[in-house]
């Protein structure tokens, strides 16, 4: 279709259906069914097959006219394009719509106190019974995990495989006796991350995704599309909730919801966006060393806005063609806010150790600075990107493995 | 010029480091973070009268102790090392320091003595502490020594007995105290990243202050170069016992069937960081060794400054990294070294002002040469 057929068709059909005295999931099930909930997917499962480049007329024809989209913030994207990549028709057509709709909210139940980096080194027991799988064990770090309906898990469903042969991927409701969700407060002083006990919670068989001992293939679908978002940044996408209607109250109250936990995102980013502001303020623009390092900052932050735009027109959705390219991304990343947190301690100087109501842009500064470590270890350490990079991009011979073999043999912490 | 420490001076680093390590545990570290004046009036009081610790750098003839920056040094250090909280680096070195060089010998008589000993708690107040050139922006004093203005950031603010302030006169500044209950006073208490060491904001209106002394040029620069050479003894302490327990956490911690601390990747960057605390320590050593000689002038403090402030930074965000998730939580303690090598960073002066003035330095002692 050419994109003033796109257009046309998305303003007759806003036109007809859309109203803010809608409920919020009514006006999402309109949207849902016509199509414009997620145009990238595919037409058998919600979308319309759309490529990048018409996908961003929808975004723009919604953003021009201030129409409420799907819901999209939180790990409930994350669990969509798994699903969608590799769930089956039934999974797709049970959980795809009311992650689309906002009904249900997500978490992510990877890391383990024993196993981050590496995740498939994972412990937490699945056990098959007649008709369900019975989950014991513990998950740790899990964004918004104190706000969602369901989990995507890896755990361990055979011991005596080598160790990414030995896992699972589930979908787990989160709510239900056998699951206990508790904050964990962070350095910032936010408690967005959680610990989540599974004691004899129960996963129904339909609920395995890609098969039994197949859950490390999903579960690097689910990395991957992890660190794109970090290369790409947060999307704006959701309207100015100001507007008057019903429909704009609701996604009003449910982004205060699910905002809740990344209030501190932007600091963990590292706020490059103030710094030009920030500097011109406090004269500090004037220091040439200043200068150098903002430049510095400028090009590290458009090259990789250039970069994740160059890469994402690249591919299509749903999983496929899903590059390391991303673990690039991320890294660079990581280093950005690093960056930005040197640059805004330098141009703060020692008014950058306060935090209170005098503080620079009312404490943002300040939370910038101690949010800013969190980038280099969520979604996957530097370390592990640079791992990845170098040995599936660069193709550089593999580190020695240590953890072959049967995986109840394989030295682990606490033993 | 000393090279190493003498006998003597590790003896006081074995007697210093045992009394922090048993008053000074992590475990009160956090429960005086959380109070608003922050430190330990029993541990201060055992500091001062059993050790004498605060009157180590002052002058005998002002009831001081007559050692010097070195024997201040390995103090700080044991103090960074354990995170002490407490009104020392405000009372002692801050104020303690401005008095000696600026005081006249009668408020030296009459105040410094209760400084050495601990009785009085003094804070000092500088409006800018960037720069020594920028002191003096904010505070003004009239010649009858009236004070107005405000500095933002004062150590200790909060809880100190006396202030100790440099003021912009007519012509020059001047240094002037005050009690800080007087009037025309007024102390707001900043929330501070780093809760270990607390700040306020002190506001001056018509406060009726004495006149104690004078600043000059050359002492003020002398005043930045002894208490940046204390500061970076402080954080390189702090970077040490990162290093080390860093180090000891990537022994203990499995991943892929193996020690952490097995990756290459890990071990070179604990090897870089190793590094850079060896060079930060020379430094700092150093530049208290100069200082302990009386050398004018030298490159050496705001070069320990500047490294030390970047080595203890830079460990302090390996020390987060190498932990992975539990680095980032409120519960693990990195983040307490953490928020004080931020904090540290930027008191007296950022690393790369402290570079720019030893090539100032530099280039002053080749125009006079
Ligand atoms: C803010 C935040 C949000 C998070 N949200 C989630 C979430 O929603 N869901 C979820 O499941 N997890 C989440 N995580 C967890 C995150 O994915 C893990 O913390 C991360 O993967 C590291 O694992 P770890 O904490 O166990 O550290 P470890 O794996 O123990 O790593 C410790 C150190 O060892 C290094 N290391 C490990 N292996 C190697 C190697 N092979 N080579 C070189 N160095 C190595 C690491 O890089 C790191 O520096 C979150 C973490 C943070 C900080």
């Amino acid at each position: 279709m050419s994109h003033d057929q796109i257009r046309a068709e998305l303003e007759a059909f806003l036109d007809a259906e859309f109203s803010p005295d809608l409920s919020l999931v009514e006006w999402r099930k309109r949207l849902l069914a016509a199509g414009w909930a997620a145009p990238l997917w595919p037409a058998a499962y919600f979308g319309r097959d759309f490529s990048q480049a018409e996908a961003l007329v929808v975004s723009q024809v919604f953003a021009e006219r201030q129409i409420v989209g799907a819901a999209q913030v939180g790990p409930r994207r994350l669990a969509a394009e798994t699903i969608l990549a590799h769930g089956t028709s039934e999974q797709k057509l049970r959980y795809l719509p009311k992650i689309l709709t906002g009904e249900h909210a997500w978490c992510q139940l990877f890391s383990e106190p024993g196993s981050g980096s590496d995740l498939a080194g994972a412990s937490t027991r699945a056990e098959r019974k007649a008709d369900h799988w019975l989950i014991n064990g513990q998950k740790v770090w899990n964004t918004s995990a104190h706000h969602a309906d369901f989990g995507i898990l890896v755990a361990r469903s055979n011991w005596d495989l080598p160790k990414h042969q030995g896992l699972s991927y589930f979908l787990i409701d989160m709510r239900q006796p056998g699951v206990e969700v508790r904050p964990l407060k962070q350095m910032n002083g936010h408690a967005s991350f959680n610990e989540v006990f599974l004691t004899d919670a129960r996963v129904p068989l339909d609920d395995l995704v890609g098969g039994e001992g197949k859950g490390w293939a999903v579960a690097t679908t689910t990395l991957s599309i992890e660190r794109q978002g970090f290369a790409r940044g947060r999307s704006q996408g959701a309207p100015a909730a100001a507007s008057a209607g019903r429909v704009y109250e609701e996604l009003a109250r449910e982004l205060e919801i699910d905002n809740e936990p990344y209030t501190w995102y932007p600091q963990r980013e590292g706020r490059p966006d103030l710094i030009m502001q920030r500097a011109q303020d406090t004269g500090a623009i004037e220091n040439d060393v200043v200068r150098q390092e903002i430049a510095k900052l400028i090009c590290l932050t458009e090259a990789a806005r250039i970069s994740a735009n160059q890469v994402s027109a690249h591919q299509k959705s749903g999983g496929q063609g899903v590059l390391p390219a991303g673990s690039i991304g991320k890294l660079g990343a990581s280093v950005i806010a690093r960056h930005a947190a040197h640059v805004h301690t330098m141009i703060s100087g020692a008014s950058a150790m306060l935090s209170g109501p005098d503080s620079a842009a009312d404490g943002v500064i300040a939370e910038t600075l101690i949010s800013v470590p969190a980038i280099s270890i969520a979604g996957g350490t530097d370390e592990i990107q640079r791992n990845i990079i170098a040995e599936r991009v660069l193709g550089m011979p593999k580190e020695q493995r240590m953890d072959t073999g049967p995986f109840r043999d394989i030295p682990r912490n606490g033993q | 010029m000393q090279t190493v420490l003498s006998e003597d001076q590790e003896q006081f680093k074995h007697v210093v480091q045992r009394f922090f390590d048993t008053h000074s545990t992590t475990t009160a570290v956090r429960k005086l973070a959380e109070t608003e004046t922050g430190f330990d009036p029993l541990v201060w009081a055992q500091l001062s009268e059993t050790l004498g610790l605060p009157g180590t750098h002052l002058s005998e003839q002002y009831g001081g102790h007559g050692f010097g920056p070195v024997e201040l040094g390995i103090i700080l250090e044991e103090m960074g090392r354990t995170l002490y909280c407490g009104p020392f680096f405000s009372s002692a070195v801050m104020a303690g320091y401005a008095l000696e060089l600026f005081g006249d010998d009668a408020a030296k008589i009459e105040r410094l003595p209760q400084i050495a000993d601990g009785s009085i708690r003094a804070t000092l107040i500088l409006d800018d502490l960037n720069h020594p050139s920028r002191v003096g922006g904010l505070i003004k004093a009239t010649p009858a020594g009236a004070l107005t203005g405000s500095a933002p950031i004062v150590l200790d603010g909060c809880s100190a007995d006396v202030f100790i302030i440099v003021a912009q006169e007519d012509s020059g500044l001047g240094l002037f105290a005050l009690a800080s209950k007087a009037q025309g006073v007024e102390v707001a208490a900043q929330d501070s990243i780093d809760m270990t060491r607390k700040v306020a904001r002190v506001t001056l209106n018509q406060a009726a202050g004495t006149r104690v002394g004078s600043v000059s040029p050359q002492d003020l620069n002398r005043f930045w170069d002894l208490t940046s050479v204390a500061l970076a003894h402080e954080m390189i302490g702090g970077a040490a016992r990162l290093l080390d327990e860093t180090v000891e956490y990537t022994k203990g911690r499995y991943q892929f069937g193996r020690p952490i601390g097995s990756f290459q990747a890990l071990k070179h960057r604990c090897a870089d960081l190793l590094m850079s605390l060896e060079f930060a320590k020379a430094a700092t050593h150093h530049a208290g060794f100069c200082l302990a000689a009386n050398a004018q002038e030298t490159i050496y403090p705001s070069m320990a400054k500047a490294m030390a402030a970047d080595c203890f930074m830079d460990m302090a965000r390996a020390a987060i990294q190498l932990r992975g998730g539990i680095g980032f939580t409120w519960e693990n303690d990195t983040h307490l070294w953490f928020k004080r090598a931020k904090c540290d960073e930027v008191l007296l002066g950022a690393p790369y002002q402290h570079r720019a003035r030893m090539i100032d330095i530099l280039q002053e002692a080749q125009d006079v040469a």
